[in-house]
Order: C-alpha cells, then structure tokens, then sequence
C-alpha cells in the first residue's frame, strides 16, 4: 500500500529535485559514484548540498561533519515522534533502528498522516514500502540529474531546485487540522529565516526549540481555556 | 593539510546524519506518547521542519540566489492558491510553482 501511494506524485517530485542534486554533483567535479553513496548514506537533501558545497570549498573534516550534524538534527524530533507510529509488538529491535535511516521529510510527513488510519501490524510495512519507493527515486534522480547536468535549460533547471521546499509546503499543507502542528508550523516559518540571519550554523536548531517551545505553550493554553469555558458553560 | 578523501568526507556525513535518526529511535522507546515532553517534541519537529523550509524559500543557498526574492515569495504563493483553488492538488500547485520560477527566471534572461 505504502508502495502503491510512493509511485506517482511523492517519487516523482524527490526524483526532480534530485536532478539539481546529481547537477550539483557534476559541476562540483564529483564522480557520479560518490553522488550516490551520499543519497545512500545520508538521504537528507539540505545536508547533501552542504556537504558537496564545503567540500568544494575545502573545508576540514570536522568543519563538514559538524555542519551536517547541525543541519540534521532534525532527524531527532523527527524520530522520536514518528515512532510509536510504527510500533507493533513482537518485532526485533534493531528493523526499527534500520527503518530509521528511512526518515526523510516526504516520507516522515505522509507517515504521520497516512499511518494513524492503519492497523498496527500495517504502519511499517507501509512506511518501509513507501520510503523504500522514494529512495530509489533518489537514486535515479542523482544519476539522471549527473548524466543531464548542462543539458536543461538554465530557467528551468532552477524551476527545479525550487520544487523541493515547495513540495516540502505543499505536503505539510495537505493536513493542518491538529492545532498544535499548525502552530509549530507557523511559528518555524516566521522564526526559521530570521534566526538563519543571526547565525547560519545554529539558526535551524534555535528555530525548532523556540518555535516549537511557543507553540506547545501556546497551545496548551488554549487547550485550557476551552477546556474552562465547556466547564462554565455547563454550570452556567 | 592532510588530503581529504571524499569517502572519509561521505563516512562522517553519513554518520552525523544516522546519529541523530538512532538516537531518536532509542529515545523514543523512554518517552510516553501521551506526555507532555513527547507533544513538545512533535512542535520542535515541525516548528523546526518550517523554518528549514522557509529559510530554502527566502534564503536559498546555491544557485537560486540567482533568482528575486519576490520571485520566490510570488511563485510560493501562486502555488499555494492553485492548491486551494483545485482542492489540494499538489501536481498542479507544484508545477505552477516551478513554472512561475523558470518563466520569471527565463523572461529575467538569468
């Protein structure tokens, strides 16, 4: 099912927006090899372009992996909260650790939406079959994007390297019923680019906790004062 | 310096990366999902997806820097009323917005 839902839209979007990445690859002088292996071994489309970027620059080891670790610290919240989502007595701890390598935004997002509806013993295998389907879209991407890179025109080719933070948008915007999410979002969306402005290494991590931390207490407010008024409203 | 070996480079991104998804694996088992930390961290997570996708919108790193911020902004929000304007169809909201940019990019002669 969760390969059913990956074919079409979701494949075909991380696919394009992987084009950039394997033209990023290219003009970088980087073999199409080592392209692969960090779609392989990372699968996060920000920490990819920073890596090859500072690599080109000649930035150290440490300077690199430290950058990537800060621009993926997402991953943490990320996992922590996907994860009940998946859970379903009886399997081996360690498919758990390996499906995390699977998160990634597109698959992290739709799994938060789609997994709730699921029987418990489904949440994995559709997240595995889903993820598994957008990652070897990534894969083609990279390759195709190398293999092109030069070729499409120059317009277009920046068409493309936008299409990922708006399918990004558009995917969290398919579902803002839950208040607290939709608070969070807004937040992160105003805070995000102005802490990016005071400091480009530590702006992202900052905006999750103060926007995150504003929209949980915000939240939990209004949570109460419904929670007061239904009560006056019943004795009253 | 000594030389920087690409796969050493790959290596240490690779596992800065998968640091972060284990250790939410591992702490995920400790948290309750009914708490009050683990809705907390579900805020920090989108809070926090937002801002990496607002910032790649108004302050893109690589080549769309190329582009007019307004240009990024507009074809955002064109995007986003052919989204409501065909009840949620991300197909035709993506690909107005990535027209919007390559049209705006192409008439602009970047």
């Amino acid at each position: 099912m969760g390969v059913r839902e990956a074919f079409g839209l979701p494949a075909l979007t991380l696919t394009a927006s992987y084009l950039a990445f394997g033209s990023l690859i290219r003009a970088s002088g980087l073999g199409l090899l080592p392209g692969l292996a960090t779609t392989f071994g990372m699968w996060a489309l920000p920490g990819q372009v920073a890596l090859v970027e500072l690599y080109g620059l000649g930035a150290s080891l440490g300077v690199i992996a430290a950058t990537v670790a800060l621009t993926n610290a997402r991953f943490l919240p990320m996992t922590v909260v996907l994860m009940p989502h998946l859970r379903a007595p009886g399997r081996p701890r360690w498919l758990y650790y390996a499906a995390a390598q699977l998160i990634a935004v597109t698959s992290w997002v739709l799994a938060m939406q789609r997994t709730p509806a699921l029987a418990e013993e489904e949440r994995l295998p559709y997240f595995l079959g889903l993820s598994l389907v957008l990652w070897g879209g990534c894969f083609v991407g990279t390759a195709a994007g190398y293999v092109l890179a030069g070729g499409l025109p120059h317009a277009l080719s920046l068409g493309l390297v936008f299409l990922n933070p708006l399918y990004f948008m558009l995917i969290f915007a398919l579902d803002l019923r839950e208040r607290s999410r939709l608070l969070a979002l807004m937040a992160g969306a105003v805070v995000g680019p102005l802490l990016h402005l005071l400091s480009p290494d530590w702006g992202l991590l900052a905006t999750g906790f103060v926007a995150g931390s504003f929209a949980f207490g915000v939240d939990r407010v209004m949570a109460r004062r419904q929670a007061s008024r239904a009560t006056a409203g019943r004795h009253g | 310096m000594a030389e920087r070996s690409i796969w050493l480079v790959i290596l240490a991104g690779a596992a800065a990366t998968y640091l972060w998804r284990g250790l939410g694996v591992a702490l995920a088992g400790r948290i309750d999902p009914g708490d009050a930390v683990f809705r907390w961290t579900g805020c920090v997570a989108y809070a926090l997806l937002a801002g990496l996708i607002a910032r790649m919108i108004v302050l893109p790193l690589g080549e769309l820097q190329e582009t007019a911020l307004w240009v990024r902004l507009a074809a955002a929000a064109l995007a986003l009323a052919a989204f409501y304007a065909t009840r949620k169809n991300i197909l035709i909201a993506a690909a107005t917005g990535v027209g919007a940019v390559a049209l705006f990019a192409w008439l602009g002669g970047v």
